[in-house]
């Protein structure tokens, strides 16, 4: 028999592993989360000073070596909002059709499978896809139009499975009452369903876009402009965008200003931190709110 | 009442064809992809195309050495990535407290967003002369900076996944373990671990296809040089990725030219890596519900 000595070192020695295992998972995790604290310190840091009105509202002079960054910002915007105009009704219906409609047939498990390729289809393939179809064969050549298409179609499935998700979190209940009520099915979603799911949908289509703001690699062949001296004045129309700009000044132009290209970096930063930031809180808040 | 009636089965109807038009979409990048991507085969002899040459200004279309950039940057990446994400994820779902946890997975989620052309941007400022100098390598943009970065890129979606594989782990199972006198730390390993093991699967496969398709970064870190990386020393050498050599150069070719359409054929090779890696986490992660539905039923 065991003596009750060598159990008690036994569970001793269990008890050092347990704590040595701790403290390094704990440093791995502190490994894995400080640099982006770090790297969101160091870009506001330097690239505050840059942020200047006439940084923000200026035309690049000088090769691009002085002056703002105007056109990237506005070309960021258009291109944002023109992926949300096509993704969000798209991603929404697609995610309605899963939560509400869609029978569990075969059909329905293709268009999931489809949906998990989308997600992982790399961003350079995107653009691929871009600028063979919207460019090339449907001749809307390098423009805002081509390049919303292109991040629509990849941001798709993250808006689908968000909203998917938040769908499905509104209990069934809900829907019972609603239909025993008398209203339609359609009638239900509309009212009472999409309602209830709204935060978390917005929280999927805010995450969604920010995904499609800080790209570069979709928008390269099919909008993106090195230089150009004006403001997109249509759909057609190629523009600069902020993920391209700073790819350009950090890479593509010799004896470019530090200033700069962290003044470029920092209101890319604060554009796509912003949505995060705003996503977070919608989310949280929800799940506060929520009462069933 | 009528016309509410055809409204909604126009709206339904509408409804179901944005649920089918994921499957158009695969289609379509598929079709595209072949349609632009096939000439290359026809074109460019197998030969050459196997062999470790790239230079298209003189028709030598190798792609090996692509490819060796990939495996070399993707395999680095998940060195880092893989122990890291997991720990990470380990300590977020088993060991944080409640409070940490509420401000780590927030902040795991900020680095998935992070603009991949922004870590390429400090790559080249920081992590750059930062490898140069402590390896003392001629230059720093190598396959090791790439990993090193493409890393942490890779690290949220195995986090992310990872830990909820591990949160559905139910707690019963751990209970269990703990009232049969094991510690904390055996229960992870040897009860929570083995259970949420697909979903842990699914995790690495993501991240590593994560890192497969990334773009900008490994452009703008790794030197970009097309030569086969052989032996471990090409970790600290340039190497050239398949994604790289398409957002390089495919805004200087011209349309319809051989190396046009060999840069869509290196496009479909992505995809289909892309497609195997995501059915395969697909189907484990389906066969693992299959298997909860039966213990339930």
């Amino acid at each position: 028999m065991k003596s009750v000595k060598s159990m008690v070192s036994r569970s001793k020695r269990q008890n050092f592993i347990q704590r040595l295992g701790f403290a390094g998972m704990t440093l791995a995790a502190m490994v894995t989360v400080t640099p982006i604290i770090l790297i969101v310190i160091l870009i506001f840091w330097q690239g505050a000073p840059a942020i200047s009105w006439e940084f923000l509202s200026g035309f690049p002079r000088e090769g691009m070596r002085a002056g703002g960054i105007l056109p990237a910002i506005v070309g960021t915007f258009w291109l944002t909002l023109g992926t949300g105009v096509i993704a969000v009704p798209l991603g929404i219906g697609a995610a309605i059709y899963l939560a509400e409609y869609s029978p569990d047939s075969p059909w329905t498990r293709i268009i999931r499978i489809a949906i998990i390729n989308l997600a992982g289809i790399p961003s350079v393939v995107y653009g691929l896809f871009g600028l063979g179809l919207f460019v090339l064969f449907m001749r809307f050549g390098t423009s805002i139009l081509a390049g919303s298409l292109t991040l629509a179609i990849m941001t798709l499935p993250v808006i689908i499975s968000t909203t998917e998700e938040a769908l499905r979190a509104v209990p069934n209940s809900f829907r019972v009452v609603s239909v025993s009520l008398g209203g339609t099915q359609w009638q239900t979603i509309r009212r009472i369903v999409l309602p209830q799911a709204l935060p978390g949908i917005l929280t999927g289509v805010i995450l969604g876009l920010e995904r499609a703001a800080g790209e570069t690699a979709p928008i390269l062949f099919t909008v993106a402009a090195f230089f150009l001296p004006q403001l997109p004045s249509s759909v057609f129309d190629g523009t600069m965008a902020l993920p391209y700009h700073l790819f350009v000044i950090s890479t593509q132009v010799p004896g470019m200003p530090l200033r700069i290209q962290y003044g470029t970096a920092v209101v890319l930063l604060t554009f796509v931190l912003g949505m995060n930031i705003i996503a977070t809180i919608l989310r949280s808040r929800a799940r506060a709110r929520r009462q069933w | 009442m009528r016309n509410s009636t055809w409204r909604e089965y126009i709206i339904t109807r509408l409804i179901k064809l944005s649920g089918y038009s994921a499957i158009l979409f695969v289609g379509l990048i598929f079709l595209f992809l072949m349609q632009e991507g096939a000439p290359a085969l026809i074109k460019i002899p197998i030969s050459t195309l196997f062999s470790t040459r790239w230079y298209p200004i003189e028709n030598k279309f190798g792609i090996l050495p692509l490819i060796g950039g990939t495996v070399v940057v993707t395999f680095g990446a998940a060195l880092f990535a893989v122990p890291l994400g997991l720990a990470t994820a380990i300590y977020i779902a088993e060991i944080a407290p409640p409070w940490v946890r509420e401000i780590l997975k927030p902040l795991v989620e900020v680095l998935g967003g992070l603009p991949s052309v922004m870590l390429g941007f400090l790559g080249i400022l920081i992590v750059t002369p930062f490898v140069r100098t402590t390896l003392d390598v001629p230059t720093g943009l190598t396959a090791f900076t790439g990993a090193l970065i493409l890393g942490g890129m890779a690290i949220p979606t195995i986090v992310s996944v990872a830990e909820d594989a591990l949160d559905t782990v139910p707690r019963t199972y751990r209970q269990a373990a703990l009232a049969l006198g094991a510690t904390e730390w055996q229960t992870i390993w040897r009860v929570t671990l083995p259970a949420a093991r697909s979903g842990v699967l699914t995790a690495i496969m993501l991240g590593i296809g994560r890192a497969i398709g990334e773009t900008m970064t490994v452009m703008m870190v790794t030197g970009n040089a097309p030569i086969l990386p052989t032996g471990l020393g090409a970790l600290f050498r340039p190497v050239r990725t398949m994604t790289a050599t398409i957002a390089a150069e495919m805004g200087e070719v011209a349309t319809g030219s051989v190396h046009y359409h060999s840069l869509f054929l290196i496009g479909i090779m992505l995809f289909l890596i892309s497609l195997v890696i995501n059915l395969a986490a697909a189907s484990v992660v389906f066969r693992q519900r299959k298997r909860a539905e039966r213990i339930l039923s």
